[in-house]
């Protein structure tokens, strides 16, 4: 594509300037895809602001030439979010870098919606505080990213997910005008809470530029621990234990065999391979908290059939095995060249039985699928080791996930806990959602953005 | 006068004959993002691993042709690897990178003229050729030493140099004053009955610039118990021609390699430069085709070691003595891994060991010890704004140490970092040399001190 033969991308050139606008083959290519596998479409056109003010102008460009908008961060997502649209353009927001405040009178952050999670996490630790949403992709992905999509992270258990954290952001509205929602208030109820409609909204009723953060003390200790496993079961009934008897762990991460073949392959830290499922367990808070707690985990791990449980000798193994754990979806690469990675949750009494079907599921369909997830809030990522390339094996795919899906929605669980819906769930939504409020979510976007030039075709039609 | 057979776009396209699979392992996670120096530079997708490899694949889908676009691209690419330690998903990145490079030099869409002119003189002529390489290698020597260099750079006369080498001519090292086989006997024993018999590989740069290193590295394994191999007149390993696109002559090299070694009768081949070693620790695929060479080339990958790796497999001996400073202050040393030796060969406790063996040092971390000093085999040639960014980024860290004294493992890095603390001589660092070469030193005064006082 030729800048000069497109009007609105010589118009964007001449606003933003050559160096800010991508739209050779070359250039377009790497932006065709984002985390999720198999989705691919290149844009038209790929530019990056470097202000709020910047990307009010483009938006306002794109409304005034009917052009489709598509936001971007790193890329990282895992349902297609960030999949652009043939003859789209890409708002690729990485240049809006900078943490413009650390408050910690207030214990809060604002930074631009560029600015990668980790150095979030970063700039709070300075001040003896923290971030607690870490997904997986933390040292990649941007905080935009991470509050468009309301990602979650292995600490979702004790400390929640993104929405739990966000106290206020800039937004682009679909007609290019530029929206302050909320403040530094802990306790806020005036009017309807709109920042809450643009968190996870997927880029599809706004563009968040700029957002302003919770943070929290850092918790004085933290102890971690593996217990392993000769059944699946053994290890879903552990959770479901530890939450009955009250205890509430930052972490309760799972690996099944594969993922753990996998995941040690690349890091190397000695973890068991010979087990069927692991548990990575933390605890975080006060020292004699921390003891007592994670001294009864371990109690409830052996009782439950853990055929063995460690403690991690120090923080700095602690924090080896968390950033292990953090590779597993990629791990999995290793093993088939597609790696479909799935983002169901149940209600977490309902884990053991949902781990067993995800088994029966595989084996049913002749399909290799490792499971792992953040088992303490009920979120398991079974993950489908294929080959796009094999048209027979793709269709089973899709009959065992349409399975998994039909059973976590007879669980009271949901299709997505923490991946968003975009592309790759869009087809199950309604399944979930009964009338009223599927209805209710169109309306919705219908009456913010009446042309559909926000990402559009991601959540619904 | 082009490196490889072939006319532009013609034959068979290589991308196209790569394994799909390789293409397909990478799973676009962006795991290797922060950890790519040009992507961490510009912020652009196609400066990144997921982004070329993206590139590649749709090349090889023929959705798009090998363009000049796609060549510049491959040639802004480092070569560091440091996506390939980064990546969990296992993506064989080497192997893409020089399959790329090869398409382009294959598809000719690079300018030709004096840049062929160079590759011919460089891939073809001197690396392929060892004594005329350490002819012209004398010559920049007598250039060096005869007050000519100091008269010619007087006159300002590198100005009048085309291009871009004019302003290269200060980054010219200095060319030692033996080369290996000067200093390093064909078979050298140790005092006591050998412990292992191996060979030293004594390279071309290294062999022409840091000679003395080879002395060095041959002296520490006679202390450690090893009889000493060094075959005449060597070849380059290949590295050279693997990384830039001309894998023929990468793979006549290593058959040369091979003819002038007795595989079999040796316990290890012992190489000392990171790039190097990243490179022959790989014959075994580079010739998995060819029937004669095959077999020999895998017995050779099983045995080829680094020198620290080798060192601390069969348990470095520690010396009794300091290496340098008289007075009882500890020399402090920090350590620059190479690219190819901590991403290419996974290679990054043992450099530590090694060092820490050593009495008198104070080993302080280098902040990003494995992020790329710019160097990157002929990168500062041909991509010297970038290079000199990162050069910037590794003195800055360098600095931050305090240390007085940088150790590296490779020729390239040691001129590199060298080039970069000369032309900040208010520095505290001041010093590069290489961690063989302080133990080497060590073992030298341990000596000098009236020999081995305990074993």
């Amino acid at each position: 594509m030729n800048s000069d033969a497109t009007p609105w991308i010589a118009a964007l050139v001449n606003l933003l300037g050559g160096d800010a606008v991508l739209s050779s083959d070359e250039d377009l290519v790497p932006y065709s895809f984002d985390g999720t596998a198999a989705l691919k479409q290149r844009p038209a056109c790929v530019v990056f602001p470097r202000s709020t003010e910047d990307v009010a102008a483009c938006v306002k460009l794109a409304r005034e030439h009917g052009v489709p908008v598509v936001t971007r961060g790193s890329g990282t997502g895992l349902s297609g979010g960030s999949v652009p649209l043939t003859e789209c353009l890409v708002l690729c927001l990485v240049k809006l870098d900078r943490i413009l405040e650390v408050d910690p009178r207030n214990l809060t952050l604002r930074a631009q919606c560029g600015v990668i999670t980790k150095e979030i996490d970063d700039a709070a630790s300075g001040h003896g505080l923290f971030y607690p949403p870490d997904p997986g992709s933390m040292k990649i992905s941007t905080i935009g990213g991470n509050v468009a999509e309301n990602s979650g992270g292995l600490r979702g258990l004790k400390y929640g997910v993104t929405r739990d954290y966000v106290m206020g952001m800039t937004v682009v509205l679909p007609d290019g005008e530029i929206a302050w929602l909320g403040n530094k208030c802990v306790k806020d109820v005036a009017g309807y809470s709109l920042k809450d409609l643009f968190i996870g909204s997927e880029g599809t009723l706004g563009i968040i530029t700029e957002v302003l953060l919770k943070l929290l003390p850092k918790p004085a200790a933290r102890r971690t621990m593996l217990a392993m496993y000769d059944s699946m079961e053994a290890a879903a009934e552990t959770v479901s234990a530890i939450i009955a008897a009250r205890i509430i762990p930052c972490t309760l991460e799972f690996l099944d065999r594969m993922t753990l073949g996998c995941v040690e392959d690349y890091a190397k830290i000695g973890l068991p391979t010979d087990v069927e499922a692991l548990l990575l367990m933390e605890t975080d808070g006060h020292p004699a908290a921390v003891e007592d707690e994670a001294n009864r985990m371990m109690d409830i791990a052996r009782q439950n059939g853990a055929r063995e449980v460690k403690m991690a000798a120090d923080e700095a193994e602690g924090a080896r095995l968390a950033a292990a754990r953090r590779n597993a979806f990629s791990a999995l690469a290793r093993v088939k060249p597609t790696t479909i990675l799935e983002d169901v949750t149940v209600p977490r009494s309902e884990l053991a039985a949902m781990v067993k079907f995800i088994n029966e599921t595989a084996a049913k369909h002749r399909l290799l699928i490792g499971t792992f997830g953040h088992m303490g809030d009920g979120n398991l990522h079974p993950t489908f080791l294929t080959n796009e390339k094999d048209e027979e094996e793709m269709h089973r795919v899709e009959l065992a996930l349409g399975e998994i899906v039909d059973k976590t929605i007879a669980m009271g669980g949901t299709i997505t806990g923490e991946h968003g819906v975009g592309l790759a769930k869009k087809g199950f939504l309604k399944q979930q959602f009964g009338k009223a409020s599927y209805d209710l979510l169109k309306l919705v976007k219908k009456a913010l953005d009446p042309a559909g030039l926000l990402n559009p075709g991601k959540i619904f039609d | 006068m082009s490196i490889e057979p072939g006319k532009k776009g013609v034959g068979a396209m290589l991308l196209k004959q790569l394994d799909y699979s390789v293409l397909q392992q990478c799973m676009h996670c962006g795991m290797c993002l922060p950890t790519c120096p040009t992507y961490v530079e510009t912020k652009r997708e196609r400066n990144s691993p997921r982004g070329r490899i993206a590139l590649m694949r749709a090349m090889a889908d023929g959705e798009v042709p090998v363009t000049r676009s796609f060549a510049d691209e491959m040639y802004y690419c480092l070569g560091c690897l440091a996506c390939q330690t980064a990546c969990p998903a296992g993506v064989n990145y080497v192997e893409l990178f020089e399959t790329s490079r090869a398409e382009v030099e294959r598809s000719g869409v690079q300018p030709r003229g004096q840049r062929d002119f160079w590759r011919w003189l460089t891939l073809e002529v001197l690396f392929m050729h060892p004594r005329l390489l350490r002819a012209v290698g004398l010559m920049l020597r007598v250039y060096q030493q005869t007050g000519l260099q100091t008269m010619v750079r007087r006159l300002g006369l590198p100005k009048l140099i085309p291009g871009k080498l004019g302003s290269l001519e200060p980054q010219t090292p200095t060319v030692a004053a033996a080369f290996s086989d000067d200093l390093i006997d064909a078979v050298e024993s140790p005092a006591e009955r050998p412990r292992y018999r191996v060979a030293l590989l004594t390279g071309c740069v290294q062999d022409l610039v840091f000679s003395q290193i080879n002395r060095d590295t041959a002296d520490v394994l006679l202390a450690n118990g090893c009889e000493v191999i060094t075959p005449r007149n060597q070849y380059c390993c290949g590295s050279l021609h693997g990384h830039n696109g001309a894998p023929e002559l990468a793979r006549d090299l290593a058959r040369r390699q091979l003819d002038m070694f007795d595989v079999d009768s040796l316990d290890a081949i012992i190489t000392n430069a990171g790039g190097c070693g990243s490179h022959l620790k790989h014959y075994g695929h580079l010739l998995h085709h060819d029937p004669v060479y095959g077999p020999k080339a895998a017995e050779w990958d099983r045995k080829v070691r680094d020198i620290h790796e080798w060192l601390v497999e069969i348990g470095i001996r520690k010396p009794v003595s300091a290496p340098a400073t008289v007075d009882s202050t500890p020399v402090e040393v920090t350590y620059h891994e190479s690219c190819h030796l901590c991403h290419g060969q996974k290679i990054t406790s043992q450099p530590r060991v090694v060092l820490g063996a050593i009495p008198g040092l104070k080993v302080k971390e280098l902040p990003e010890s494995n992020w790329c000093c710019g160097s990157a085999g002929i990168y500062n040639i041909t991509q010297p704004e970038q290079s000199a960014k990162l050069l910037e980024r590794k003195l800055k860290n360098l600095e931050a140490t305090g240390a007085g004294v940088v150790a590296t493992s490779n020729p390239g890095c040691h001129m590199q970092l060298a080039f970069g603390l000369r032309s900040k001589p208010e520095a505290k660092c001041h010093e590069v040399t290489q961690p063989v070469s302080l133990l080497a030193e060590a073992y030298r005064r341990e000596r000098e001190e009236g020999g081995r006082q305990e074993e």
